[in-house]
C-alpha cells in the first residue's frame, strides 16, 4: 500500500489531483506537490492579454494558496525521473521518493524550431502576450500575419480567438481599415473541427479576415518579412504573430518517459503510463491525441484522482475511465462566443455564437480561482 | 500489398480527423526527400484530406488502398 503520492506541475491538472487525493486519503498519504516556481499561471488569460483586455498581474497566484492545508508545496524543479528505483531528483539535488507519481508538467514552447521565427510574437506564455500587446499598441496599419508553426498546440481555438480578438482590437483603434489581418492555418480549414470551423468561416469572411489553408509555417525571414510554408507558399508580413511548437518538458525527455517529443504514452482512459507502474501522466502531458488544454486537464484529473486514491487505499481500480470529454469555449469578436463540446464517441457540437456565451467565459475566467483548482467543478 | 519499400509506417487507425494529416505532416517535416511513408487511418475525412494536402503541398501520393476499416495512403516526400 503506497503512502507517498507525489505531482510534477501545479498547473490545473497538478493542483486539482493534490486536493482531490488530499481530501480523500490525507490519513493514508502523503501529497506533495513540486512546482518550479510555485505560482499558478492561468494561462487561458494570455489572450486577453494579447489585445489589452486583461491585466498579467490578475492571471497569477501563489500555488499554496490553492491547495489544501494537507498537500505539501515544494519549489524546485525535478530534472529526473528514476523510475525503476521510484525517486524524482530535483534540481536543489533533493531526491523524493513515490508510491504513486503523476506527470502533470504540461508543454512547453520552442520557437527556436523554427529557423528565423526568433523576433515573431506570439501569446503562449506571459511575456510572449505582453510584448504582443505592447507591438499591437505601436502598431499603426499593415499586414498582420497569424500561422501555426507546430502540432499539436495548446488551446486549439486560440488563434482563431485571436484572429477576432484583434479584428475587435484594431476597430476600437479605428486602425482596422489600414490593416489587413491574414489566418494561415495548418489544415485547409479555419480549425481542426470541421463543424466548428463551418460556423467560423463565415464569420471570418464578414469581418475581412483573410484564411489561407494548407499553411504549415516552415521558416521566417525576419529581414524581408516574409513567411514560408512546408507546402512551398511565401506570405508577407508587417507584424508576426506565431503558435510555436511544442514539446514535453525536459524533465520528462531526460528521463525518457515519453516520445520523440516528450508526450508521455498514458492508457486514453485510465490516465496510466503505457510502460511504467505506478505512473499517471494528465494534461498537455501525455500523448492522448485529444485537444492540449486546461479543459482536458481537469476533466482528466478527477478520473486520475480516483486511480491513485484506489492504489493508497488498496483497492481495485475504479470504473470511473476518461471519456475524452473537452469543452472550450470560442471567442467570435464583437461580444460573442460559442462552445466546443464532445468526447471519444460524440463529434464536436457548437451553438451559434451569442453574447451568453461571451459572458459564461468571462465568469469562469473569474471564478476559476475559487471553484477548478479545489476540484468544485466536476 | 503495396511493392514499395515503405521507410516508416504513421498508424493512425482510431485518431479522429485531422490527426492522421497531423502525423503525416509531422513526418514529412522531419523526414528525407525520397523517403516513402505509410499513413494507416480509418478516419473517413483522411480520404480526402490527405490527397488534399499532398497536392497542395506537392508530394507524392503512391497507392491508396482500402483495407477492412481502414485505408493505406503511400506517400512519397517528393520536396
Amino acid at each position: 500500500m503506497g503512502n507517498d503520492v507525489l505531482i510534477l506541475g501545479g498547473g490545473v491538472g497538478g493542483t486539482i489531483v493534490a486536493n482531490l487525493v488530499a481530501k480523500e486519503v490525507a490519513d493514508k498519504a502523503r501529497v506533495t506537490v513540486v512546482d518550479s516556481t510555485g505560482v499558478h499561471v492561468y494561462q487561458p488569460g494570455f489572450l486577453y492579454v494579447a489585445v489589452g483586455r486583461q491585466q498579467p498581474a490578475a492571471l497569477r497566484r501563489p500555488e499554496s494558496e490553492l491547495l489544501r492545508h494537507e498537500v505539501n508545496l515544494v519549489v524546485d524543479q525535478a530534472t529526473f525521473v528514476d523510475a525503476a528505483n521510484q525517486k524524482v531528483v530535483l534540481r536543489s539535488g533533493r531526491t523524493l521518493r513515490y508510491d504513486e507519481l503523476l506527470l502533470a508538467t504540461g508543454s512547453r514552447t520552442v520557437m527556436d524550431e523554427v529557423p528565423g521565427a526568433a523576433g515573431a510574437h506570439d501569446f503562449y506564455t506571459m511575456d510572449g502576450a505582453t510584448r504582443l500587446f505592447k507591438a499591437l499598441q505601436e502598431f499603426k496599419g499593415g499586414t498582420i500575419v497569424i500561422g501555426v508553426a507546430g502540432i499539436p498546440y495548446k488551446c486549439p481555438p486560440a488563434p482563431v480567438e485571436f484572429v477576432f480578438l484583434l479584428d475587435d482590437y484594431l476597430r476600437a483603434r479605428h486602425i482596422r481599415e489600414q490593416s489587413q489581418i491574414k489566418l494561415l492555418s495548418p489544415l485547409n480549414r479555419a480549425f481542426t473541427i470541421e463543424t466548428t470551423s463551418k460556423l467560423v468561416q463565415p464569420i471570418l469572411a464578414e469581418r475581412g479576415i483573410e484564411l489561407t489553408g494548407f499553411f504549415n509555417v516552415e521558416t521566417v525571414d525576419p529581414i524581408a518579412k516574409t513567411v514560408t510554408s512546408l507546402e512551398g507558399e511565401t506570405i508577407a508580413y508587417d507584424l508576426l504573430v506565431l503558435v510555436p511548437p511544442h514539446r514535453g518538458q525536459k524533465v520528462i525527455e531526460d528521463s525518457n518517459l515519453g516520445d520523440a517529443r516528450g508526450w508521455v504514452p498514458v492508457d486514453k482512459n485510465t490516465l496510466r503510463h503505457s510502460n511504467l507502474e505506478h505512473v499517471w501522466a494528465i494534461g498537455d502531458t501525455t500523448n492522448i491525441p485529444i485537444s492540449k488544454s486546461g479543459s482536458v486537464a481537469h476533466y482528466e484529473a478527477s478520473v486520475a484522482a480516483d486511480g491513485i486514491v484506489a492504489e493508497v487505499k488498496g483497492e481495485k481500480a475504479p470504473a470511473h475511465v476518461y471519456d475524452g470529454k473537452v469543452m472550450c469555449f470560442l471567442e467570435t469578436g464583437h461580444g460573442q462566443a460559442t462552445t466546443i463540446r464532445f468526447d471519444y464517441d460524440h463529434p464536436p457540437v457548437s451553438p451559434s455564437p451569442s453574447r451568453l456565451w461571451h459572458w459564461a467565459k468571462l465568469l469562469f475566467n473569474k471564478t476559476y480561482w475559487h471553484t477548478v483548482p479545489q476540484g468544485r467543478l466536476p | 500489398m503495396s511493392t514499395v519499400a515503405i521507410d516508416k509506417t504513421i498508424d493512425a487507425r482510431g485518431m479522429a480527423c485531422p490527426g492522421p494529416l497531423m502525423n503525416l505532416i509531422g513526418a514529412i517535416r522531419q523526414g528525407q526527400v525520397g523517403q516513402v511513408f505509410e499513413v494507416l487511418s480509418s478516419d473517413e475525412g483522411s480520404k480526402t484530406d490527405i490527397p488534399a494536402w499532398i497536392a497542395k503541398a506537392k508530394q507524392e501520393l503512391l497507392e491508396t488502398r482500402q483495407d477492412d476499416g481502414y485505408a493505406h495512403f503511400i506517400v512519397r516526400k517528393a520536396r
